[in-house]
């Protein structure tokens, strides 16, 4: 959904976000879809902007979403209160799944398929029946190891099995009453401390905001992702709203808040090691990857939009090699490097500490803050040979040989560290120009209106330049191992006395073009497989689809008389769509659900789809389209008229996932990985798939560690902007948020003896800060399976460069993974508090430093 | 912060220098004529007319005095508010909303609104910055030095740890021992270049950013 289509909603449920305070623009939707009406929920375990704007505060223990999400799936399916038309008809709620699997409920926690020796999963239980499903996520498996993908041709042969009566035992509906029988609203307040009738006042306020005429959406940001479940949590999410009817419709969705300008650009357009450009996978040396043909056949769903990936594949490789992509050579598909396993910032942190990295670039990232365990990331920038910084004012992470915890410590000094360290100033907005793609696909150029100050360069130039010089130096290689950066295309125009390469030329390559003329592609419909197209990213075709004709320059929004979809504002992917899979907005004869709601229907007139927003859609696909199985179809032959989800291979919404999760077809809660509370549904404590790098320097707390008794979550500031250096150096938002805090209730204040603004040691076993504390009503104690949790909170965005500094947050936390993503957890690990300092910072506070 | 101490609008004495050698009478008179309370009392509103004095007629908005304006997005959140930048003699000299937008309508948060103190911060870094192993400093570089040197050590690392097949024989084409962490506060096009030289170029695996923390 748009972010302005928030306005729409009659109930929003901010969950996982503190909307107010961090995405302050964003909420203004909400504060205008409160004026019109709706009910706005705020769930959260601190008491924020967000909670005092809210018409509903709802307090949870940090890592208990599961628990509350699941418990109003459990009271939305044993109250009938789902939105039957829509999640009949468009999800896969009477799919039947294979006998042999098994629930939790069966096994203490576990699903059925888990292999205790390698702590992984089998999906082969999970399956519809009969059948073997791909994944809708094409970069599923390239963390993992798992089984290849097997026989998708079965997708082809029938619809899945289904049970439209829902009586099926194992039909995904009974399944989820089953799975979610023990989460009833008195298990959510044991569980999460949120008293039972607000937990029922919630589900039932928004399930009488979903229907027909009504719509209701969530909004979540790190909240969710911080967590060993990150993506379990967000699947919760997306089986409440899919129940409800909360997809692909005006005011209903999902809004993932996120927190850097084009951290969605640089997600499609990635700089992430297991993705090729636009969700294509990276390939994998231990999958089916070997050739250029089975890595398509191993990774190409049969049925679904997803079996286009060939032409977007080859395409890919024509418009990095070029002319040196030939059949012959599979497009260049061998210069492709190989994983052997998750290259996550994670892991690549261990290689750090353990000296397998020699160098490292850090372009506009500070993980000395932003990093969790920030002395062990320290101790592995010291074991580099070089280091690259590309930043535009000292960061942490630049001067850490200088100024770092470990030299301020006496553990070290400049004269042991051995790593060469590049500081080279970076161009800032308004100083170069490009696209950059906000949290709602919605990609918006930006000019250059001067000259970047000295010696500061766009990232474009660096990298362009560094390409070019990288290219000579390779020129008279004969080794086959450099033939990949020999091919490399690199003849990018530059302009000026800088040489500043042109980025419109950068983005017609992404967007794509003819190869034998190279006129660009007006949409990814147009790409081959054959080598007579190159595109760089398929989402982002049409981005350009003249030469000359920019969409993402595009400045025309609707006028006051709507309707509000913007389609002349900027580009969005894919095909300017501002909402995705909206062909759920019309019911299965391909009507708006009510003239309130409409956004895209069936012209029958003009036997097309139509509306407010660019269909989701094959255009000429009639809403009474069944695919003709005796046909074998394939692609979206394969998808009916009535399936809107055409990413996914049956084109349902999966409540139920049977491919593409490491931790279970179902979210299912779990403790977090460091808890002071045994987990009060399962035998099962945490995540059994979740990553943990448990070693010396990155130790965990076992649960109900007494030494580390406090759950410990972190935030950001209205001010102060995630690894913080753009904003600590910015003369008013630094008088604004002037040095770090940490807040503690009264009650946990009382007992430990703590006054406002006294100081306070943080402690676990990764290392200990000092910090003042706030001691604020903010955050609560909760009662949990019949005992006292406290929970302090701690803004993560300071350090010590810049006017407004303060204690690293992240220094207490530990490296772990989500099961599927590798995102750490920094919203809920524990720790100790006590009031005091640390000796060594007193004593220099006494000697005047 | 004392040191962001651009100079906002009329100075408070000018209007005094302008009325010396006129007589005491005269100058009472023009200053209860200019001072908006009496004219409240008057009648006058006192968010248009009253609000009016000799000062505020010469205040001008810092943007009038800009040669050129550009179309940007805040660099911040990825909410992607719409922002103007205006630019004088090559230098930005004002930062607002774009009305225009949709998503923000001119309006901004205190991150958005302050990002000309980001730009004009006197914390600014304008130099090739360099510290060889072991040393306690840094010393200043040119560029060009810079940037030759970063790709001999990239190619020398790159080399040096270059994998073209596991132990078994299967081809991996790959480096693991450098490492590229960052992109989501760069342009689109700048991650993918990033991606393509690092990942499509060198073989290089360790590609990473924050969307993943």
């Amino acid at each position: 959904m748009a972010l302005w289509d928030l306005a729409n909603s009659d109930c929003i449920i901010e969950m996982g976000s503190n909307i107010a305070e961090n995405h302050p623009i964003a909420f203004r939707f909400v504060t205008e879809a409160q004026r019109r009406g709706a009910t706005i929920i705020h769930i959260d375990p601190r008491y924020t902007r967000t909670s005092a704007l809210a018409d509903i505060y709802a307090p949870i223990r940090s890592g208990t979403d599961i628990a509350f999400l699941g418990g109003m799936i459990r009271h939305i399916l044993e109250n009938d209160l789902w939105f039957r038309d829509f999640a009949l008809e468009y999800t896969n709620l009477a799919h039947i799944i294979e006998d042999g699997y098994e629930d939790p409920e069966a096994h203490d926690g576990l699903f059925s398929g888990f292999d205790p020796d390698t702590g992984a999963y089998s999906q082969d239980t999970w399956q519809y029946k009969g059948k073997t499903v791909p994944s809708s996520i094409a970069e599923h498996r390239e963390q993992t190891k798992e089984q290849d993908g097997g026989d998708y041709e079965s997708m082809t042969e029938s619809p899945p099995p289904q049970d439209r009566t829902l009586q099926h035992p194992n039909c995904v509906y009974q399944i989820m009453r089953r799975h979610y029988a023990r989460y009833t609203p008195e298990m959510v307040e044991r569980v999460t401390g949120c008293p039972k009738e607000t937990f029922l006042t919630i589900v039932e306020t928004l399930a009488r905001n979903s229907g027909r005429e009504r719509t209701g959406a969530f909004t979540y940001a790190v909240g969710w992702t911080h967590h060993s479940t990150g993506v379990q949590i967000i699947r919760a999410c997306t089986i409440v709203q899919a129940l409800l009817g909360n997809v692909g419709r005006p005011g209903g969705g999902i809004m993932a808040l996120r927190g850097h300008v084009s951290i969605q650009g640089s997600t499609d357009i990635p700089t992430l090691y297991n993705m090729l450009p636009t969700y294509l996978p990276q390939p994998n040396v231990f999958h089916d990857h070997a050739t250029l043909e089975r890595y398509l056949k191993s990774e190409t769903p049969t049925t679904g939009w997803w079996s286009n990936m060939p032409k977007y594949v080859v395409s890919l490789l024509k418009a990095w090699y070029g002319e040196a992509a030939t059949k012959a050579n599979d497009w260049g598909y061998p210069f492709l490097p190989k994983l052997t396993g998750d290259c996550s910032q994670e892991p690549m942190t261990m290689a750090m500490v353990d000296g397998v990295m020699r160098g490292q670039f850090m372009l506009g990232q500070n993980p000395l803050v932003g990093a969790v365990n920030a002395d062990f990331v320290e101790r592995g920038l010291a074991r580099l040979d070089w280091l690259v910084v590309r930043d535009f004012a000292m960061t942490e992470t630049a001067n850490f040989w200088q100024k770092g915890r470990l030299i301020e410590r006496g553990e070290t000094r400049p004269e042991d560290i051995e790593t060469e360290v590049f500081f080279l100033p970076a161009a800032m907005p308004g100083e170069k120009e490009g696209t950059v793609t906000n949290t709602s696909r919605l990609v918006q150029w930006h000019d250059k209106v001067c000259e970047a100050p000295g010696d500061s360069r766009s990232d474009l130039w660096f990298i362009y330049h560094l390409g070019r010089r990288l290219k000579e130096l390779y020129a008279d290689s004969r080794e086959l191992r450099d033939g990949a950066i020999q091919a490399l295309t690199w003849d990018y125009p530059t302009k000026g006395e800088l040489a500043e390469p042109d980025a419109e030329a950068v983005l017609a390559e992404i967007n794509g073009y003819t190869v034998s003329d190279g006129e660009p592609v007006a949409t990814y419909k147009d790409l081959k497989d054959d080598g007579t197209t190159a595109c760089g990213g398929w989402m982002y075709c049409g981005i350009m689809p003249k030469k000359g004709h920019n969409v993402a320059r595009s400045r025309k929004p609707d006028g006051p008389d709507g309707p509000g979809s913007h389609l002349g504002w900027a580009f969005a992917w894919p095909s300017n769509r501002r909402t995705l899979y909206n062909r759920a907005s019309a019911d299965a004869e391909g009507r708006p659900w009510s003239e309130a709601k409409k956004l895209v229907w069936w012209d029958e007139a003009k036997e097309t789809w139509t509306g407010l927003d660019v269909p989701d859609f094959v255009e000429t696909k009639r809403p009474d389209y069944r695919p003709d199985w005796s046909k074998r179809p394939h692609g979206m032959d394969a998808l009916g008229g009535n399936d809107p989800f055409i990413m996914e291979a049956d084109g349902k919404s999966q409540l139920f996932v049977p491919t593409g999760l490491r931790d279970g077809p179902l979210p299912t809660h779990y403790e977090p990985i460091e808890s002071p509370v045994r987990n009060p549904l399962y035998g099962q404590q945490i995540n059994p798939t979740a990553k943990l790098w448990n070693r010396p320097g990155n130790t965990l707390h076992e649960p109900g560690d007494p030494r580390f008794p406090y759950v410990f979550t972190t935030f950001r500031l209205t001010e102060i902007h995630c690894g913080g250096v753009p904003t600590r150096v910015m003369p008013h938002t630094a008088e604004l948020q002037p040095e770090a805090f940490v807040e503690v209730s009264p009650e946990l204040a009382d007992e430990l003896g703590i006054r406002h603004l006294d100081w306070t040691v943080l402690s676990s076993l990764r290392g200990e800060i000092e910090v003042r504390a706030m001691v604020t009503e903010r955050v609560r104690p909760f009662m949990i399976d019949g005992r006292t949790v406290h929970q302090i909170g701690m803004p993560w965005v300071y350090g010590r460069e810049g006017y407004a500094r303060g204690a690293i947050a992240n220094v207490l936390l530990a490296i772990t993974g989500d099961a599927n993503t590798s995102i750490h957890t920094t919203k809920a690990l524990t720790v100790n508090l006590r009031r005091g300092r640390l000796t060594h910072l007193k004593r220099e506070a006494r000697r005047g430093r | 912060m004392a040191r962001d101490g651009r100079n906002g609008g009329g100075h408070p004495w000018g209007k005094r220098s302008r009325t010396v050698g006129k007589g005491l009478g005269a100058r009472v008179a023009g200053f209860l004529q200019d001072w908006s309370l009496p004219r409240q009392f008057a009648g006058q509103d006192v968010q248009s007319t009253a609000a009016r004095s000799s000062a505020s007629e010469r205040l001008r908005p810092r943007l009038e005095q800009a040669d050129r304006v550009g179309t940007s997005v805040c660099p911040f959140c990825a909410v992607g508010c719409g922002q103007l930048i205006y630019a004088k003699n090559g230098r930005p000299i004002h930062v607002e909303g774009d009305p225009r937008s949709p998503v923000n309508a001119g309006t901004l948060c205190p991150k958005g609104a302050g990002t000309l103190g980001m730009l004009l911060s006197p914390e600014r870094i304008t130099k090739v910055l360099y510290r060889a192993p072991r040393s306690r400093d840094w010393e200043v570089r040119p560029l060009d030095w810079a940037m030759e040197r970063i790709a001999q050590l990239t190619r020398q690392a790159r080399d040096e740890t270059f994998a073209e097949t596991l132990p078994d024989g299967r081809i991996v084409n790959h480096t693991v021992g450098i490492g590229s962490l960052g992109g989501a506060t760069m342009d689109n096009e700048e991650n993918y270049l990033i991606k393509k030289l690092f990942g499509g170029g060198l073989g290089m695996l360790n590609i990473e950013n924050q969307a993943r923390i």
